[in-house]
């Protein structure tokens, strides 16, 4: 391995990943005047975050004044189903405002109230109008917005060192494939470029992951090519750990017909703008699926539901408005039964509904976008839509106030979809825009600080970077393996049909077996070409991490044995209170996933008590509920 | 369902390459990108592709199809015949690196050189309070998915490496515009800047750029000629000057850049509500002839009929004046090689006849 040429890179803190996570902590770490490196594996500013359209939820009550943060806690714990870490979700809550105002002294332009202020609107699962947003292209918004305040950075930089480089750098299409450690301490992360396959070091005692999801080991998805679970396997190897797994949201209406628009989704703004969902046979069949939890809060009449639009504080919300979950497993019931579309999906209708002046309006680049890519035209037909993999809950086990990842490994932190615990089972739409802020910011404020308080520099080891200079060129050197894109295709089909959006322990027995198999075959994956922009071999780097994290998934799976939000299983549909106390946490064994069993963190007193009695029933066991009645009583006395 | 089709995609590398023939299954509702993957999935694994979104939201997948910059994602093979043979080759202005991947670092460089939004000084977060109506413009050009399709196409710099370091292109002119429009920027130089710093100057809106743009800005009508306007409205511009002396005794029609540069509209304060009503709305009563018609049919029908004092057409890029109002008086202080034209960079003599205000009564009825 002499012979291969290693670039080598020093700095203070390494952000891997330039989504709204990644560059939001870039930012903090560079304000903190650490030298800071972002790194992504495609151009900069084409994150995963660009496609994100709904909005990004802050308490900001511009809207509607009855807003603040401990209503959005609770909407974020109902929807999270009360697994979700709460002192993230209310970190979140609390913080989300302040990182969306911060924004607008970035230069962002969200849509306007008709008082000037920032305009907030409905999404599925929040009690008040809280979304910020810009028309149906938030996510642009925001990683622009983000990437400017980069620029502008460097603009200072620029003029007071003579470099734009001097303190933040970019290094896009540049893949991180491994950590490197020095003992259990973060040393620094080795890559490689992919438009020339040369390798590059980073040498650095602090790093961030913010590498989004793991969509990509899924047949019907919205995640781009980059969601290969990177960042939770380099975590994993690096002797971190992962929880919550088993919990990945299926976006209830992605596109399922034509096959140019299959899985891009169509937003839930759709369905808060006054979109409904129909069946073969016409019927508004959401109603029929309102669980009892939520009963009090939705509509039972078409009419009920219909006065909500213009009349919000006097009538309930539709049905159509649940949490997404609920309308993934509705659609799929409907599906099932027969009542699908014969692309396998059911009406998503608006047309019928809306002007077609005020759905352009309202809708420009959903409209642009079907309209451009499939000829379908949204003011005049309904769309045929269904179930999507869309985003994973589960992450990275961190710690709430600094995004250090838990395990045996420090200088490590993360931030955003490759975090976990923040959403608990299942995220509410909008709740990920401002946790990429709120978590991006903490994640590289604390990873500054600690590159600050070191007294000496971890070491990366040679043996350490040949073993990754080698991992990295195997593919490429063996030409007896299968392709990668064939071994994918597998993986997708295992994962999609064993692993999907409704499991059963059969399946995911049989799962766990063909995963097995899968690892042999992946490790002896072989690519054809040179290392110059090959997408062949970075797709075979990244499977073994798609592997990986697709065997946390399955494990996790197998083992919870209940139904909650991003997990839904046939042979026990029910949600089970016992289980709620349990986060499901994965580690590294050598080689193989281990699984453990860990209580969740007890929410404080104060948070507890914004639930009513009624509500908590439905969740907590009864030892639980006896320590609530013990805390009211306390409190009345 | 599926048809076999033919292809050609360039392969090769910055030493070289050449187009290569493929045949390829393709199925009802497929984009060319959809037929790059199965390409990638089995005849040519390594072969060299950008692409995220697959949804036109993420501007990676730009490449030229059939010599058109298109973005591959968003391009419907349906539009094409059964029988045609589609070409794929590389964005061209642009260095390649492998296949339909080129270096669009060019892009990045004048984004950074590119000066940031300027928050204003005295408002705290949370305090900001903007009309609809005022961000929307900024908004517009907002929707760029940095796709560079429009910095591929224009020809300042398609062909001419050697205008790359002085030109920004239309992606960073609208961003220049967006941040002039903003209604809280602080800074009130954007325009100058991009007439000085940007090579604003070097386009001569030839609008091949709004018409590659995916998002459908429009990026010369709403974001360039505006500009341009606005420049030109705090410049000498001699024809306003020529016009001046003809119609000395107040016959001329009040036009802004007789009004705005004699006042001192260059305060901050004053800029932005004047380019706000100036940009969006309709004009007031700018009278200038000449640089390219006023892209408004009707008042170009009548144009053609007679003498149309009323006929906005965009300003003549002027050259750039120092603070007295005067040219620069050497080469060194100017950002061209050679003295500027007093008449504006971007005309030439004679003037087409279209670019005037004038027209035989007796000319043929105009083509629309
Ligand atoms: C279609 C769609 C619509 C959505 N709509 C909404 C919405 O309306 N509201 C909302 O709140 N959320 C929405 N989401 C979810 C939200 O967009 C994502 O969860 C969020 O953007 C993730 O951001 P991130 O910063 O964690 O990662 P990303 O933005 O995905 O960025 C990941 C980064 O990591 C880099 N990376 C990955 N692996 C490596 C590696 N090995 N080496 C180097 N770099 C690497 C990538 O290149 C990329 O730059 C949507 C998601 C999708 C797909
Ligand atoms: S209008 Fe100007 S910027 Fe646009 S393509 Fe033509 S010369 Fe280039
Ligand atoms: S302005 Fe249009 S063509 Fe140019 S980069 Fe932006 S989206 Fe692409
Ligand atoms: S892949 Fe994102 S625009 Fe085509």
């Amino acid at each position: 391995m002499t012979e291969t040429r290693i670039e080598r890179h020093h700095y203070d803190v390494v952000v891997i990943g330039a989504g709204g996570a990644g560059l939001r902590a870039a930012i903090e770490a560079r304000l903190a005047g650490k030298k800071t490196a972002i790194i992504s594996k495609s151009l900069f500013g084409k994150a995963h975050t660009v496609m994100a359209e709904g909005g990004a939820a802050a308490a900001m009550g511009n809207v509607n004044s009855r807003d603040n943060w401990q209503v959005h806690f609770r909407d974020t714990m109902r929807g999270g189903k009360f697994l979700n870490n709460f002192r993230m979700a209310e970190l979140h809550a609390k913080e989300a405002p302040q990182r969306i105002w911060e924004l607008e002294t970035y230069g962002a332009l969200f849509d306007r109230t008709s008082d000037g202020k920032i305009s907030q609107r409905n999404f599925g699962g929040h009690e008040y109008p809280r979304l910020a947003h810009v028309g149906d292209r938030t996510g642009l918004e925001l990683i622009r917005t983000l990437q400017q305040k980069i620029v502008s950075l460097q603009q200072e930089d620029k003029q007071e060192f003579g470099s734009y480089d001097a303190r933040i750098r970019v290094f896009s299409e540049t893949t991180v494939t491994e950590l490197l450690l020095d003992g259990d301490r973060v040393a620094g992360a080795f890559g490689y470029y992919r438009e020339s396959g040369e390798f590059v070091l980073f040498e650095a005692p602090a790093v961030v992951l913010a590498t989004g999801g793991v969509g990509r080991s899924y047949k019907v998805t919205s995640n781009s090519w980059e969601y290969t679970g990177d960042g939770h396997a380099l975590a994993l190897r690096a002797g971190a750990t992962l929880i919550n797994m088993e919990f990945l949201q299926f976006h209830p209406t992605g596109m399922v017909w034509p096959p140019s628009v299959k899985g891009i989704l169509v937003t839930e703004s759709v369905r808060g703008d006054g979109g409904v969902l129909k069946n073969s046979e016409g019927k508004r069949f959401m109603f029929d699926y309102v669980p009892d939890v939520f009963r009090k809060q939705y509509a039972e009449t078409e009419e009920e539901a219909d006065r909500w639009y213009t009349d919000p504080d006097n009538n309930r919300r539709p049905p159509e408005l649940l949490p997404r979950d609920e309308v993934a497993r509705a659609i799929n019931s409907e599906v099932k039964e027969g009542r699908g579309t014969p692309a396998g999906g059911v009406y998503l209708d608006i047309a019928s509904r809306k002007s077609a002046e005020e759905i352009r309006r309202r809708l420009p680049s959903m409209y642009h976008q079907f309209k451009e890519l499939a000829d379908v035209d949204i003011t005049r037909e309904p769309m045929e839509v269904g179930p999507t993999c869309h985003y994973v809950m589960g992450g990275v086990e961190v710690d709430p106030d600094s995004g250090a990842a838990y395990g045996a490994v420090r200088g490590l932190y993360a931030a955003g979809e490759v975090s976990g615990g923040m959403h608990g089972s299942n995220r509410l739409g909008g709740n990920s825009l401002s946790d990429l802020l709120v978590f991006g910011k903490r994640a590289g404020g604390h990873a500054a600080t600690y590159a600050d308080q070191l007294t000496t520099r971890p070491a990366v080891s040679v043996a350490a970077v040949e073993a990754a200079v080698e991992t990295a060129l195997a593919p490429l050197q063996r030409d007896t393996g299968e392709s990668p894109y064939q071994l994918q295709q597998d993986l997708q089909a295992v994962m999609g049909d064993l692993v999907g959006i409704i499991r059963r322990e059969g399946e995911l027995e049989d799962a766990m077996r063909r995963l097995a198999e899968l690892r042999e075959r992946v490790a002896k994956v072989s690519a054809v070409g040179t290392r110059r922009y090959n997408p062949g071999w970075h797709l075979a780097l990244d499977l073994r991490n798609m592997l990986v994290v697709s065997e946390c998934t399955a494990m996790a799976a197998l083992e919870r044995q209940e139904s909650r939000g991003g997990h839904t299983r046939e042979d026990y549909p029910a949600m089970d209170p016992k289980w709620r106390s349990v986060n499901l946490v994965c580690s590294l064994d050598g080689d193989a996933v281990r699984l453990t069993r860990k209580p969740l963190p007890k929410m404080r007193p104060e948070l507890i008590g914004l639930f009513d009695r009624a509500e908590l029933a439905k969740y907590l066991t009864d030892e639980e509920l006896a320590e609530f009645d013990a805390l009211t009583e306390e409190a009345n006395n | 369902m599926g048809s076999k089709r033919q292809f050609r995609i360039w392969r090769g590398d910055e030493t070289g390459g050449d187009l290569k023939d493929y045949t390829v299954e393709v199925n009802e509702g497929e984009v060319v990108l959809d037929v790059i993957h199965r390409l990638q999935a089995t005849e040519a694994p390594d072969l060299a592709c950008r692409w995220n979104c697959k949804a036109g939201k993420c501007g990676s997948c730009s490449m030229e199809i059939n010599g058109k910059p298109r973005l591959g994602c968003m391009t419907r093979m349906s539009t094409f015949e059964e029988s045609e043979t589609v070409t794929v080759t590389p964005l061209r202005t642009f260095p390649v690196i492998r296949d339909l991947v080129t270096d669009v670092s060019f892009n990045y460089e004048k984004a950074r050189e590119t000066p940031a939004f300027a928050p204003p000084a005295d408002v705290a977060p949370g305090d900001y309070r903007m009309e609809q109506v005022d961000v929307e413009r900024s908004q517009e050009f907002r929707k760029c998915i940095e796709c560079f399709l429009c910095q591929n196409v224009c020809h300042v710099i398609r062909d001419h490496d050697e205008n790359k370091p002085a030109f920004s292109g239309p992606r960073y002119f609208i961003r220049a515009a967006e941040l002039d429009m903003h209604p809280l920027d602080a800074r009130t130089d954007r325009r100058e800047y991009a007439q000085s710093d940007m090579g604003l100057g070097f386009c001569n809106i030839t609008k091949c750029c709004t018409e590659v743009c995916p998002e459908h800005i429009k990026i010369t009508d709403n974001g360039i000629i505006p500009m341009k306007e606005r420049v030109v409205d705090r410049r000498y511009d001699p024809l306003v000057w020529l016009g001046n002396k003809i119609f000395r005794r107040g016959q001329v029609p009040q036009t802004s850049a007789t009004s705005g540069h004699s006042s001192g509209a260059v305060t901050s304060g004053g800029t932005h509500g004047g380019a706000h009503a100036h940009g969006g709305g309709p004009h007031v009563g700018g009278v200038h002839s000449h640089a390219g018609g006023s892209h408004d049919s009707a008042a170009e029908r009548q144009a053609q009929q007679g003498v149309n004092w009323h006929r906005e057409v965009p300003h003549p890029t002027a050259p750039a004046v120092d603070a007295s109002g005067k040219l620069p008086l050497t080469e060194l202080t100017f950002n061209k090689a050679a003295a500027p034209s007093p008449f504006g960079d971007d005309v030439t003599f004679p003037l087409p006849p279209e670019h005037l205000n004038f027209a035989h009564p007796q000319q043929d009825e105009p083509k629309h």
